[in-house]
C-alpha cells in the first residue's frame, strides 16, 4: 500500500486512488452470518420444494393423494370382493366390525359371523353378530376372479373373509354388493376424471390463452367475450345441459369420455385468462426485452423465458380447479345425468342413498361421500401449497 | 357515473346475444325434436298421436324451417314475454314457469344476503384472530362447507330436520299453497321454509368468501398504515373501522360477481334435491325430455340472473370505489 498524506477530515487528498480493501477468498454465500444455507445456487425447483415443504398440510395431502392415485392402479388387489360380486343372502347388510380379541383372548383380526332373521312387521332383514362364529380374516388369499387391469387373469387379494365367510367393512347395498369394494373401484372413475378433464382444461387454457395473450388482435378480444359468456353462464346447469345430450345409446365407456369432455371443456376459461394476462405482464419484463435483444425468436421466448415464468402459477390454480370437477361428476352421476350403471363410480354409488328413508335405514350407503370430501380437501390444501411454492422468493 | 352505467350496460348486449346463441345451440343439439320423440312413444304404447295437432304446433314454431330463423323467433319472442312452447305441459312456457322465476330470484338474492351477514364477522374475526382456536374452528367448519358435495348437505339436512324436530323441509311452502295465488299467507309459508335451502347453497359460497375475505384483510392489516395508526395510539378496533374494513368492503362486494354463478349452480342442485318449487327439478325434467323451449328459457333465465347479478355488483362498486368508475373506465 502506497503512503497517502492524511488529510484532517481522514479523508484521502483530492486524486489518490481511495483505500479499500478487497478480499480474494472466494464468496461463498452459505456462510458467515446471514448465510443462505445453500439458497444461492438452488434451482428454482429447490426453492420451490422447500416452500411447499413448509406448508405441513399440504404435504400430508400430497402423500394422501398420491397414495390414493397409486391405489386405482392396484384395485383390483384392494378390494375385498369385485364390484359386481353380489351376496344375495346379503342384501342391505350392515358395515361389520374388524375385532381382535375373543372374550379376551387374542386371535387377531377377525370378524364375527351373522345371523339375518326377517323382522316381517317392518319388512327388514335383521342381522346379528353370531358371537360363537369367529371368522379371521385372511391375507394376500384367494378370492373372486378378476382380470388385472382387465387383461390378466389372477384372483389374489390383499384381504379376504374366512372360508365360507363373508367381510362387509362397510356393509351392502341393495344388490348385495360390498360398498367397500365398489369405494375402491369408483376411486378409479371418480379421481382419473377430475385429472383428464383438468389436463383438457390446461391444454386449451394454455393453447387459447398463449394465442390470445400473444396475438392480441381480433382473436384475442373475440376470445375475451367467449370467455365472459362462459364465465357467465352457472356451469351446473350448463353442465346438466350437455350431459342431457348424451344418447342413452352410447357405451358406458363413451359416456365416461364425454362427461370429461364437457367438464373440460367449460372450465378452461379461468385458466386461458391467467395465461393471457400472465402474458401480457410478462411481455413487458426487462427480461424478455433483453432475450429479444439477443435475438431470440418468439418461439424460444415463449418457452424458454415466459412458460417457466407462469407454469408454476397455472398448475397451482388448476389444482384448485379439480375439486369442482369431481364435485360436478358427483352432481351429475347423482341427479342421474352423468355416468351411467355399469361404470362405478363415487357419485353413481351415492345414487343410492337418494332419499331420506334410505338415509335413515341404511345409513352406510352415503359411506363413498367420505372420500369426495377428502379427495376435495386434499386438493385445495394441495392447491394452497402448490400457489404458495409457485412464489418461492415472497 | 351515469356514463360508466351506460358503457356498462352496453357491453353487457353482446353478452347476452352470445350466450342466447349458445343455450340455442346446446337445445337444438340433440338429434330429433319432442315431437318424433312423442310420436315414437305414442307408438310404444299403442295409442295414436294427434297428427293435425302435432304438424300445426310445428308449424308454429317453425321446425320446417332452417335453424337461424327459429331462433330469430325464439329471440324475438322473448321479447314480448313469448318464451316458446312447453310440449311436455302443453302450455305456453310463460303460464308452466309460473311463480318459479320469481322464486329462483328470491332464493338466489336471500342466499347472497345470508351469506354476506355471515361471511362479514366471521372473515374479521378469523383475520383479526389469526391462528387462534376460533380462527382453526371457523376455517375447519368453512373447508366442509366447501368440500361436501351440496346434495349431500341438502339429504343429510333433511334427514337430522326429520330426527331432531320432526320437520319435513323439502319444498318451499306448504303445499295447500302451491297453486294459488301470492297472498300474505302463502309468503309466510314461503318464508318459513325457505331458510333451510338458504342455509343449505349458501355454505359453499360463505366458506370461500370467508377464506378470500380473510385473506385480504390480512394483507390489508399488515399495511404500513395500520402501524402507523396504531402507533399514534389508534384503539385497535377503531382502526379496523376507519382502514382495513372499508377496503375489505370494496373486495366484498366485487366477489359477487365469482360467487353468483357457483351460487345459483348449486342452487339447482340443492332444488332438486329438496324438490323446491324453483327453476332446478324443473329444469332437469325439461332437459331429459328435451322439452327445448322450456329448458332454453330456464337456462336463458340464470344466465341472465348471473349476468344481471354481476352487473349489480360491478355499479355498486362503482359507486363505492370512485377509482373505478374515474380511472380504468370499463376495463374491468
Amino acid at each position: 500500500m502506497t503512503q497517502h498524506h492524511k488529510r484532517p477530515d481522514g479523508l484521502p487528498a483530492p486524486g489518490a486512488p481511495l483505500q479499500h480493501y478487497v478480499s480474494d477468498v472466494p464468496f461463498d454465500p452459505n456462510e458467515g452470518e446471514g448465510r443462505l444455507d445453500g439458497m444461492a445456487e438452488a434451482s428454482q425447483l429447490q426453492l420451490m420444494w422447500w416452500q411447499f415443504r413448509r406448508h405441513r398440510v399440504a404435504v400430508v395431502s400430497l402423500v394422501f393423494l398420491v397414495l390414493l392415485y397409486a391405489s386405482i392402479l392396484i384395485t383390483e388387489f384392494l378390494a375385498p370382493y369385485h364390484q359386481d360380486t353380489r351376496h344375495l343372502d346379503d342384501i342391505y347388510a350392515p358395515p361389520q366390525q374388524v375385532h381382535l380379541f375373543h372374550e379376551g383372548r387374542f386371535v387377531g383380526p377377525f370378524v364375527y359371523g351373522r345371523e339375518r332373521s326377517l323382522d316381517m312387521e317392518n319388512l327388514r332383514r335383521i342381522y346379528t353378530d353370531d358371537k360363537t362364529d369367529v371368522q379371521k380374516l385372511r391375507f394376500f388369499c384367494q378370492g373372486d376372479d378378476y382380470r388385472f387391469w382387465g387383461m390378466i387373469p389372477a384372483s389374489l387379494h390383499l384381504v379376504c373373509p374366512a372360508e365360507g365367510g363373508n367381510m362387509f367393512l362397510l356393509g351392502t347395498d341393495r344388490l348385495g354388493r360390498d360398498v367397500l369394494s365398489r369405494i375402491l373401484y369408483g376411486a378409479r372413475i371418480s379421481l382419473t376424471i377430475g385429472l383428464l378433464g383438468v389436463t383438457m382444461s390446461l391444454v386449451l387454457g394454455i393453447v387459447i390463452g398463449g394465442l390470445a395473450g400473444y396475438h392480441g388482435g381480433w382473436f384475442d378480444a373475440a376470445t375475451q367475450r367467449v370467455t365472459e359468456v362462459l364465465q357467465s353462464i352457472p356451469s351446473t346447469p350448463l353442465w346438466m345441459a350437455l350431459a342431457a345430450i348424451i344418447p342413452v345409446t352410447w357405451s358406458p365407456i363413451l359416456v365416461y369420455a364425454g362427461i370429461t369432455v364437457i367438464l373440460g371443456m367449460l372450465d378452461w376459461t379461468g385458466l386461458a385468462r391467467a395465461v393471457r394476462s400472465k402474458l401480457l405482464s410478462l411481455r413487458e419484463e426487462d427480461y424478455v426485452l433483453a432475450a429479444r435483444l439477443m435475438g431470440a425468436g418468439s418461439a424460444r421466448i415463449i418457452g424458454r423465458h415466459m412458460v417457466p415464468g407462469f407454469m408454476s402459477h397455472l398448475i397451482a390454480s388448476a389444482t384448485l380447479t379439480i375439486p369442482g370437477m369431481i364435485l360436478g361428476e358427483t352432481a351429475l352421476s347423482f341427479l342421474g345425468i352423468g355416468l351411467r350403471a355399469p361404470i362405478t363410480s363415487w357419485g353413481i354409488m351415492l345414487t343410492e342413498a337418494r332419499s331420506v328413508n334410505i338415509i335413515a335405514l341404511y345409513p352406510w350407503l352415503i359411506l363413498p361421500v367420505v372420500p369426495v370430501i377428502l379427495v376435495v380437501l386434499a386438493f385445495n390444501f394441495l392447491g394452497d401449497g402448490l400457489r404458495d411454492a409457485a412464489d418461492p422468493y415472497k | 357515473m351515469a356514463a360508466y352505467i351506460l358503457r356498462r350496460i352496453l357491453t353487457m348486449i353482446p353478452t347476452l346475444f352470445l350466450i342466447s346463441i349458445l343455450v340455442f345451440v346446446i337445445i337444438e343439439l340433440p338429434p330429433g325434436d319432442y315431437f318424433e320423440s312423442y310420436v315414437a312413444e305414442l307408438k310404444a304404447l299403442g295409442e295414436q298421436a294427434d297428427l293435425a295437432e302435432i304438424e300445426m304446433l310445428r308449424e308454429r314454431y317453425g321446425f320446417d324451417q332452417p335453424q337461424y330463423i327459429r331462433y330469430l323467433h325464439w329471440v324475438g319472442g322473448m321479447f314480448h314475454g313469448d318464451f316458446g312452447y312447453s310440449f311436455a305441459y302443453r302450455l305456453p312456457v310463460s303460464e308452466v314457469v309460473g311463480d318459479r322465476l320469481w322464486l329462483t330470484f328470491v332464493l338466489s338474492f336471500l342466499t347472497i344476503l345470508f351469506t354476506w351477514i355471515v361471511a362479514f364477522p366471521i372473515g374479521i374475526y378469523s383475520a383479526t384472530h389469526q391462528y387462534s382456536w376460533g380462527d382453526y374452528g371457523l376455517t375447519f367448519l368453512g373447508l366442509i362447507g366447501l368440500a361436501v358435495p351440496n346434495f349431500m348437505l341438502a339429504l343429510l339436512m333433511m334427514y337430522f330436520a326429520n330426527i331432531w324436530f320432526g320437520l319435513s323441509i323439502g319444498n318451499l311452502m306448504d303445499s295447500t299453497y302451491l297453486d294459488q295465488p301470492m297472498s300474505w299467507a302463502k309468503a309466510q309459508s314461503i318464508l318459513s321454509h325457505i331458510w333451510i335451502p338458504v342455509i343449505i347453497i349458501g355454505m359453499a359460497g360463505t366458506a370461500g368468501m370467508v377464506r378470500r375475505l380473510r385473506a385480504n384483510l390480512l394483507d390489508e392489516l399488515q399495511k404500513q398504515y395500520v402501524i402507523t395508526a396504531r402507533a399514534k395510539g389508534l384503539a385497535p378496533g377503531r382502526v379496523l373501522r376507519k382502514y382495513p374494513l372499508r377496503m375489505a368492503l370494496n373486495f366484498f362486494i366485487a366477489d359477487i360477481g365469482s360467487i353468483l354463478p357457483a351460487m345459483i349452480s348449486g342452487a339447482e342442485v340443492t332444488a332438486i334435491v329438496l324438490s323446491l318449487e324453483t327453476t332446478g327439478p324443473m329444469l332437469i325434467r325439461a332437459l331429459q325430455s328435451q322439452d327445448m323451449y322450456l329448458a332454453g328459457s330456464f337456462l336463458m333465465f340464470l344466465a341472465v340472473l348471473t349476468v344481471v347479478g354481476v352487473l349489480v355488483s360491478d355499479i355498486a362498486l362503482a359507486l363505492l370505489d370512485p377509482r373505478i368508475r374515474l380511472g380504468r373506465g370499463n376495463a374491468k
